[in-house]
């Protein structure tokens, strides 16, 4: 049996689980034609790097698949048919990789970092303007004042 | 006042680079993924175009890799074709 990956994005406009449904659908494209999905993974509403489709987000949903190229085939037939489906990718695999994906691990690390950055700036006063302040009056101001 | 003798040889080899080693030759290197947008980021210039090899050292067939990876994900907008 080969291995294969497919990523799809699906339109901004279907909410998640209008988009887990299509992935559904999809699956069961596959499995009515002997073919099995091992991994599944939805890495959720992305914003797209440009407008596809005149849509600025979209729904990623990745499948790791074992099986004939006959059910990939008639996968991709019904997502080209499909406009739901913005784009579509589907990449020939030697072995799949175990695990989660590297958009599932950013994800997870991303989490815990949370608001560790930014508290610090904000107790710093800003360091330019007190500078200044404390120079003190200019000279020629001080020399007026004693004349009049 | 001594003379002061400069004996330099007069030509010099120009701008001798030491050969930087391939990012993705070593046991610990990444794999090139096109899903990677962080690796994929290095390589490309801020103008979105992809960097050539002989600037980023990368070997000629991971650079043949790279470009397929840095392609695949335009394809799939996950990163962009050009940053006007």
């Amino acid at each position: 049996m080969s291995y294969y990956e497919c990523v799809f994005i699906a339109r901004q406009e279907l909410s998640n689980t209008q988009a887990e449904q299509l992935a559904d659908q999809m699956a069961e494209i596959l499995s009515n034609n002997g073919a099995e999905v091992k991994n599944r993974e939805y890495w959720g509403l992305k914003n797209l790097a440009y407008r596809i489709k005149k849509n600025r987000k979209g729904h990623y949903t990745m499948f790791h698949i074992e099986g004939p190229s006959e059910a990939v085939k008639e996968m991709e037939r019904n997502m080209g048919l499909s406009e739901d489906v913005l784009r579509h990718l589907t990449t020939r695999l030697e072995e799949l990789p175990e695990g989660p994906s590297i958009m599932m691990q950013a994800k997870s690390d991303r989490g815990d970092r949370g608001r560790r950055g930014d508290r610090p700036d904000r107790d710093r006063p800003p360091r330019s303007d007190r500078g200044d302040r404390d120079d003190g009056p200019r000279p020629e101001r001080a020399a007026e004042t004693t004349d009049a | 006042m001594s003379t002061l003798s400069i004996s330099r040889p007069a030509v010099r080899r120009p701008f001798t680079r030491r050969r930087k080693s391939c990012p993705f030759s070593g046991k610990s290197a990444p794999q090139i993924d096109y899903k990677d947008v962080k690796l994929l980021q290095r390589f490309i210039s801020e103008r979105g175009k992809i960097v050539p090899s002989r600037i980023t050292a990368v070997s000629a067939k991971k650079q043949r890799h790279l470009s397929k990876a840095i392609k695949r994900a335009r394809f799939l907008a996950l990163i962009p074709y050009l940053l006007s």
